[in-house]
C-alpha cells in the first residue's frame, strides 16, 4: 500500500513508458508541471508520443523540452502559441497538431475518468472543430458530442501528498492536475512535500490516494 | 493616445459594478488599467483564479498567477479552481463579459482570432468556450492590419465563434452587432465617419443618434 514512492524514470519505466506511448502532461504554460518526471521522460530515450496538454509551453519548459527534443509524434492540446519550435514543427509537417477547446479538452479528460461515453457542448459548433462529430439537437439547440479521451501514462505535480498518493494543490498549479489524475491508466505524481499518512487533513485532500500509482519526491 | 489606449480605455467603459470579467490576451489584458472610479469589477482567468488583483511585482509568486502567466496578487475574496470548474463557470454561463482580440470580425458576428492558415497558429485556447458561454463578447481590436480592414461581410479565416459577438470596439469606433447587422454607435474624436468608412468592409448601418467615443 505504501510502496508508491519511486525514482522518476522507475516510475515511468514500472508504468510501461515507451516510444508511441500517449502521456497526459498537466500543466498551464508549464504551471503546475512536473519538469522532474519531463527530464526523466527525455533521460529515457522515448520518441513518437502522443501528448494531451493543455499548451506547448514555451521551448525549454515542460512540454516545450519534448517538442524541442523531438520526441513528440503528435500533440492534442489548446494552444501552441507560446512555442516556436511547435509553430515551425507544425507548419513543416514534422509534428501532428489537433487543436481541442480547452473546456472540451477536460470534459473529455473528465467522461474518460469517470466512465462516461462522451459530453455534448455547445463550443465549436460553426467551426472547423465540428468537423467529423456527431451533431445533436436538445431542445431545440445545437451540440456537438466529443468522446472520452485518456491515455497511457498520466504525469501530475501536487504541492503537498502522502505516502498513499492523496494530493493537494496550490494557487494556479492546479488547472489539469486533478482531471488528469483521473484519466491515465497509469498516474505518476510529483509532489514537492511528501507527507506521512495521517499528517494530511482528509477534509483538504482533492485528489483521493487510490487515482496515483507512482509518487516522486519533488524540489522546491 | 495610442490605438491600443483609446481601445482599452472603451472597453473599461462597458464595464459594469459587480460583472464578472475574463480578458484575452493582448488588447484586452490592457482593459484592467482603465476601470473607472467606482466600478468594481471581478476579473477570473481560465488558468484557474476568480479575483485576480494587481501584478506581482514584489514577491512574486509563480504558481499564482493569470492567464497570461504573469504572477499576480490575489484579494480577500480570490479563489483558486481547477479547469474543469473554470471552464464550468465559463461554459455554464457564470462570465458576464469576455473581451477577446480579434483578427476578423464579419457582420452576423462571427469572429475568427486563432490561426491564419499556413502562416500564424496560435491555437483555441480557451476562446472558443469563453466566446460561446459568456454573457456578452467583446472584441477589441485594431480597425485595420496593415492598412486592410478586419471588419469584414463574411471572416476567410477560420472561425472562433459563430453569431457570437455582441460589440466590436476599435480605435476608430464602437460597433454592435445587431440581428439587422453592425451598427456604428460611436467614431473616435480623432477620425471622421468617411474614414471609419474606407477602413471597414462590412456594411455599418449609421444610427441618427451616432455619438463621439468619450476616452
Amino acid at each position: 500500500m505504501f510502496e508508491k514512492i519511486k525514482k522518476p524514470t522507475e516510475a515511468l519505466l514500472f508504468s510501461d513508458l515507451k516510444s508511441g506511448s500517449t502521456l497526459l502532461i498537466a500543466g498551464f504554460l508549464a504551471n503546475g508541471t512536473s519538469e522532474i518526471l519531463i527530464d526523466a521522460i527525455l533521460e529515457l530515450g522515448v520518441k513518437d508520443l502522443t501528448i494531451i496538454c493543455n499548451d506547448t509551453s514555451y521551448p525549454d519548459k515542460g512540454v516545450g523540452k519534448l517538442i524541442k527534443e523531438r520526441r513528440v509524434k503528435k500533440v492534442i492540446t489548446t494552444h501552441i502559441g507560446t512555442n516556436p519550435e511547435t509553430q515551425k514543427q507544425y507548419i513543416n509537417k514534422e509534428i501532428e497538431v489537433e487543436f481541442v477547446p480547452q473546456g472540451t479538452l477536460i470534459e473529455r479528460l473528465r467522461a474518460y475518468g469517470a466512465g462516461l461515453g462522451g459530453i455534448l457542448t455547445p463550443v465549436g459548433v460553426g467551426t472547423v472543430v465540428e468537423e467529423g462529430k456527431e451533431k445533436i439537437l436538445i431542445n431545440g439547440k445545437e451540440y456537438l458530442l466529443e468522446l472520452p479521451l485518456g491515455g497511457d501514462i498520466s504525469i501530475i505535480k501536487a504541492k503537498w501528498g502522502d505516502e498513499f498518493g492523496n494530493l493537494k494543490y496550490y494557487g494556479t498549479a492546479r488547472n489539469f492536475n486533478p482531471v488528469m489524475a483521473l484519466a491515465g491508466k497509469k498516474v505518476i505524481a510529483e509532489v514537492e512535500n511528501l507527507l506521512k499518512v495521517g499528517e494530511m487533513n482528509p477534509n483538504e485532500i482533492e485528489t483521493p490516494g487510490i487515482f496515483v500509482d507512482y509518487i516522486v519526491k519533488g524540489g522546491s | 493616445m495610442e490605438a491600443k489606449e483609446i481601445i482599452a480605455r472603451r472597453v473599461a467603459k462597458e464595464l459594469k459594478d459587480g460583472d464578472i470579467v475574463n480578458l484575452g490576451f493582448g488588447i484586452p489584458t490592457l482593459v484592467s488599467n482603465y476601470i473607472p472610479k467606482g466600478i468594481n469589477v471581478i476579473f477570473q482567468g481560465e488558468n484557474g483564479v476568480l479575483g485576480i488583483g494587481e501584478v506581482n511585482k514584489d514577491n512574486p509568486d509563480y504558481e499564482v498567477t493569470n492567464a497570461g502567466n504573469v504572477p499576480i496578487k490575489t484579494l480577500p475574496f480570490s479563489s483558486f479552481f481547477d479547469t474543469f470548474m473554470s471552464f464550468t463557470m465559463i461554459r455554464g454561463g457564470h462570465i458576464d463579459v469576455t473581451v477577446l482580440g480579434g483578427i476578423q470580425v464579419d457582420e452576423e458576428g462571427n469572429l475568427a482570432n486563432w490561426i491564419i492558415p499556413g502562416k500564424m497558429i496560435a491555437g483555441i485556447g480557451g476562446a472558443m468556450d469563453l466566446a460561446t458561454g459568456s454573457k456578452k463578447l467583446i472584441v477589441a481590436m485594431e480597425h485595420t492590419a496593415k492598412g486592410e480592414p478586419k471588419i469584414l461581410k463574411k471572416c476567410t479565416y477560420p472561425l472562433t465563434a459563430k453569431r457570437k459577438v455582441n460589440l466590436i470596439v476599435t480605435e476608430l469606433s464602437v460597433i454592435e452587432v445587431t440581428k439587422d447587422g453592425l451598427l456604428l454607435k460611436e467614431i473616435s474624436p480623432y477620425t471622421t465617419l468617411e474614414d471609419v468608412f474606407k477602413k471597414t468592409e462590412a456594411k455599418l448601418i449609421i444610427p441618427k443618434d451616432l455619438k463621439i467615443m468619450e476616452l
